[in-house]
This record gives structure tokens, sequence and C-alpha cells, in this order.
């Protein structure tokens, strides 16, 4: 379970001071499916990032699982990224130079799984996503939909509570992209707490739970 | 992270970016080369010439004429004296001192040589059947003024002037002429070549009574003393100036070198300049040390945005601090294990280029070339490393 209260997050842009999140509360239940929209620079990233520990509040409390995260150190929170969230970015974030398969292991490598139990792991991933063929292949020699199949496999690879999705379409064309968000929904259906940011009113709209965000406020919090 | 993939994922970076990893390599494998090759050959110099040194003898002293003052002028010269010249008398009071082994008297000069028909300058030493001995020569045919001869007329010729004179028969009991005299070939040298700045091979020994009528003095040019054993040396030496003080009536006018001293003096000098030549060596290694740490951080610049991704999928600050490190030491590792091997190929090069030259590499200098590389590496790339821990995982994200 995810629950905010309070938590403000401010940004210097010269002199001027920006609230990216402003006070905002929240709460959300595990295995939720919510979709998070508003324009640019509306907060909906920062969101995302808070609740993914890789950002740090200026002020409020974020607990996860009833635990309070806000003041763990820099490797508690890293160790909390790892097991019980998976990101998946727009831009997906491969690394180049290593194949699908490599690409996917990273995860169990930070989480220090060892090799052989890695394998069989990675496997399974490549079949679960229809990735088994692409294996050896380096990002530059895979089409996009094929790379954030692996971007997902890598997010759930760990068997994450969460999967924070920012704009995961947002380089795909649409039927690639109503694909990778088919393949999203059905790890919400076996229980994983799905969050999707999107500027997307019909990606928005297949959400359970929508908010919509405005100048680092949650503006209106509907479920559908 | 585990220490194992941390350091197999650091060379796959290695490994992707050829032809940088390579230049690097390069550059810090030469610097160690340098090192090596460098102080192979100061090191070889230092030995060639303790072995020629050592090779004139033994815990030997030499007793010359005059005082070496360090300052001013001869006392006596003042006065109008000369020093008083070493005589054979000096030589036979050193010979019954404890400490000495055996001693031999020189004098030195330049002589015609004749015999059957044929005609050369030759170098002359003057002296007893123990110079042979001490100054580490050997006879390869008959004898020099063995007992029951003691002061005949007889003459060792050197293996060189042996072959010109006398190519078909045995120079052995063979008569030749130096200058006005007659002499009997009683010996021939073994060929020893060059040895500190003449050739053994072209001189002629004669007894030391002999070579002073030839050369028409009473005086004597050296005394080459060897001592009982090495400890013996410093006594020897303090005796044997007490001995030619008394017997020169007061007067400290002789000195008295030993071969030691000027042994560590050589020593100590090249040595010296093995380590310059390699500090200046190691120069180069900095330099490469500086190349790996802007090599590292124009990485850290080019992968932000993956540094970012490894923070979002739970890598630690410290996991990503210890990849970068591992990189940069992969890097020194290689090029500094090449470059010492570069290093005794090329030092096994000099060797058989300059086969009297013994051109290793000291184990100090092979060491400490490596480790100065490591070292450079390691501190190059900290900056770089911290550099990539504390990026903000968020903004290196959203960095192209």
């Amino acid at each position: 379970m995810i629950h905010l209260t309070g938590i403000t997050r401010i940004f210097h842009m010269g002199d001027q001071t920006i609230r990216a999140l402003d006070n905002v509360d929240l709460s959300i239940q595990n295995g939720e499916y919510v979709s998070i929209m508003g324009p640019s620079g509306s907060g909906k990233s920062t969101l995302l990032n808070v609740i993914g520990l890789l950002d740090r509040p200026d002020s409020g409390q974020y607990q996860l699982d009833g635990k309070m995260v806000t003041d763990l150190s820099e490797p508690e929170q890293a160790r909390i990224r790892r097991e019980k969230v998976g990101f998946v970015f727009q831009s997906f974030h491969l690394v180049p130079r290593l194949t699908a398969a490599e690409n996917i292991e990273l995860p169990l490598i930070l989480g220090d799984v060892a090799p052989k139990a890695r394998k069989s792991r990675v496997d399974e991933a490549l079949h679960a996503f229809d990735l088994y063929d692409r294996a050896q292949h380096r990002p530059s020699e895979l089409s996009g939909g094929q790379r954030q199949r692996v971007a997902i496999a890598r997010a759930t690879i760990m068997q994450p509570t969460a999967i924070l999705a920012d704009e995961p379409t947002g380089n795909l064309d649409h039927q690639i992209g109503a694909e990778v968000m088919g393949l999203l929904e059905n790890l919400h259906e076996s229980g994983t707490t799905l969050l999707v940011v999107t500027h997307d009113r019909e990606l928005g709209n297949r959400a359970h739970r929508q908010l919509i965000m405005r100048d680092g406020k949650i503006l209106t919090d509907k479920n559908i | 992270m585990t220490l194992t993939d941390t350091i197999q994922l650091s060379f796959k970076t290695v490994m992707s970016y050829r032809i940088r990893s390579l230049l690097i390599i390069i550059a810090m494998a030469l610097g160690v080369a340098a090192v090596v090759v460098l102080t192979a050959l100061g090191d070889g110099a230092r030995l060639y010439v303790v072995n020629q040194f050592s090779s004139i003898g033994t815990n030997l002293l030499v007793v010359m004429p005059g005082r070496a003052e360090t300052s001013g002028a001869f006392p006596g010269a003042v006065l109008g004296q000369t020093p008083r010249d070493l005589t054979l008398k000096d030589a036979q009071l050193l010979g019954r001192l404890p400490q000495v082994k055996r001693y031999a008297p020189l004098n030195v000069g330049e002589a015609e040589l004749s015999a059957a028909n044929r005609l050369r300058q030759v170098t002359v030493l003057g002296s007893n059947a123990e110079l042979i001995p001490i100054r580490h020569m050997k006879l390869a045919q008959g004898s020099f003024l063995t007992q029951g001869s003691a002061h005949s007329a007889q003459i060792v010729l050197g293996a060189k002037l042996a072959h010109e004179f006398f190519p078909r028969n045995n120079a052995i009991g063979q008569r030749v002429r130096l200058g006005e005299n007659r002499f009997l070939v009683s010996g021939v040298l073994t060929p020893q070549g060059e040895s500190m700045g003449y050739n053994t091979d072209e001189i002629v020994i004669i007894p030391v009574e002999h070579a002073q009528s030839l050369f028409n003095t009473t005086s004597l040019f050296r005394i080459l003393v060897e001592a009982k054993s090495h400890n013996a040396i410093e006594s020897a030496k303090k005796a044997m100036l007490e001995t030619l003080k008394q017997s020169h009536d007061g007067e400290e006018d002789t000195t008295v070198i030993t071969q030691d001293a000027i042994l560590e003096t050589f020593d100590r000098i090249l040595h010296a300049l093995t380590l310059a030549v390699a500090g200046i060596a190691a120069i180069s290694l900095i330099v490469a040390g500086i190349l790996v740490m802007n090599v590292m951080l124009v990485a850290v610049n080019q992968r932000t945005s993956e540094i970012g991704l490894l923070k979002a999928i739970g890598a630690r600050s410290a996991d990503i601090r210890h990849l970068f490190f591992a990189e940069a030491l992969w890097l020194s590792l290689t090029g500094a294990v090449i470059g010492f091997l570069l290093g005794q190929v090329g030092s096994l090069v000099l060797r058989l280029a300059y086969p009297q030259l013994p051109a290793w590499a000291p184990v100090w200098a092979s060491l400490s070339g490596i480790l100065v590389a490591l070292i450079t590496g390691i501190l190059a790339s900290m900056l770089p490393a911290n550099r990539a821990a504390r990026l903000d995982a968020v903004q290196a994200l959203g960095k192209k």
C-alpha cells in the first residue's frame, strides 16, 4: 500500500521556485490500476518518481506497505526500488551495450541473485514476453515494441508489488502501444499495482482509477 | 552487487569501447615499458661497471705517490719539495704487514719489442710474480719468476703479442729484445681482452728491477696490495699509511685507495642514475593516469542516462562507484601487465644487441612500475566514479 501525506517537492529554476508537488495526499491500495494525467509540468512524473523513491520530497511523509520510507538511507531506498517497484519509461532506457537477455538480467545482478537462478528466471521472462528468439540481440537491433517488452520484462523480473510506467506508449505507434498496455494490464490482473502516467485520454480511461493533476496538486481523483 | 558481477560487467564495458580502451591501455603500457627498459639499461650499466671493476682484483689496495688533498696545495709545495717517490723498499715493507696477503710493485712504460725480424711498440709492466694473481690474470703457458729464478731476465707476453711474434712456434723459451735488453719468454697470458682501459693481450710483463733499469728510474708507479680478507681492508689501509709515513721521514706523502671505495662510489652514482631515469619514466605513467581520468570523466557524461537507469532499477551509489572504479582498474591493470611484458621483451632485445650489458630490469623497478600504474589508475578513477555515484537519478534519466 502506498500512502502519501503532505508531500511537497520544490524545484529551483534560476530565481523561480516551482512546486512540482504541492502538499499532496494520496493513498493507493495494493493491486489498484491508477492512471495519472494532466498537462506537462503538472507534476505527474515527479509524483511517480517520489513513489518510486527516485526522488526525495522536500517535506511530507511516505509510507510504503506500512513502513516509513522517506527517511531511509540511500542504500535502503535502493533496495526498495530493487525489490518493490519496477519502472517502465517512455524512452525504454535499455543499456545499448548489453543484449536483451543481459538487460533483463540487470536487476537480478544488482539484487545479488546467484548466476544459476538468474539464468532460469531470465529464460522464463524471455518466454513470457515472447522475446526468446531476440535474447542475444542488442537494443539497436530490436523494434520499439520489442524494446519496451524488454523493459517491461526487466521491470518485472524482481516480482515487484508495483509497476510505475511513465508514458510507456509515448514512443510507440497506436497498435504496438495497445499491445504494450495489454501486457501491463495482464500484470495488473495477476495482482501487481499499476501506475501509468499518460497524456493519452483513451489510455487514461482504461485504468480503474484516474488522477488528474495541475500545478502540483491532484485536481480530481475518481474511480471509473 | 557481488564483486564477480562488478568485475564481469565492467569488463563487458571495457570490451565494448574497443578503440578507446585500446588507446588507454597502450598509453599505460608504454609508461610501464619505459620504466622497465630504462631501469634495465641503468642497472645493466651499473653491473657492467661493477663487473669490470671487480675483475681487476679482490680486496685490492693501490698505493700512489703524492697526497690527494681535498683542499689547498700539497703542503710540501710551499717549501719547494716534491713528494717522495715510492720505492721497492716501501713495497717490501708493506709486504711484511700482517694484514697483507701479497703485494706487487708496478712500473709502467712503453718500449720496443723485437724478435724474429718483427718489431713493435708495447706497454711494459714491471712487477713481481704476484702481479699475475693480484690482477686476476692467468698464464696460458709457462711461468713467471718462479722461485730460484727471482731476478732473471724473464718476460711474459700478452696473448696477442705471442701470436704476432711467434705465429707458428711455441713462444716459451724464445729470446726477445725489449729496448736494448734481452729477455727469455717464460710465459704467455691467456687472452682477456679489454679491462679497465688497457688490453692485457698486448702487454708484456718483466721483473720490476729490469723495468727500472729499462726506464732508468728508481721509483715505482704504483704498489698493488691484496688484503688478507675483506674485513682487513680498512686496517690494512691504516697500517700501510703508517708504514709509509715512517719510511718517508714522518711525511704523509702517499695515497692509498681501496678498490672497495671506488666500487662503492661507482655503484652509488649509477644506482642514483637508474633511480633518476626511473623517475623520468614514471612521469609518463602519471600522464597516462591523467588520460584515464579524462576518459572516465567523458564516460560518465556519455553514460549519464544509463547511470540514472541503474539507480532506477535498484543500484546503490556504491554499486555505480564500484563499476566505474573497476572499469578504470581493468584499463590500468591490462596496460600495466602488457607494459611489463613489453619491457621484458625490450630488455631482452637490449641484451641480445649488447651481450656485455646485463640489462635486466631490477625487481623493484618492475614492481614499482606496475604499482605506480595501478595507483595512478585508481586515483584517476576516483573523481569520475564519485561523480557518477552522486548523480541525481531523475536528472540523469532525463538526459539523452
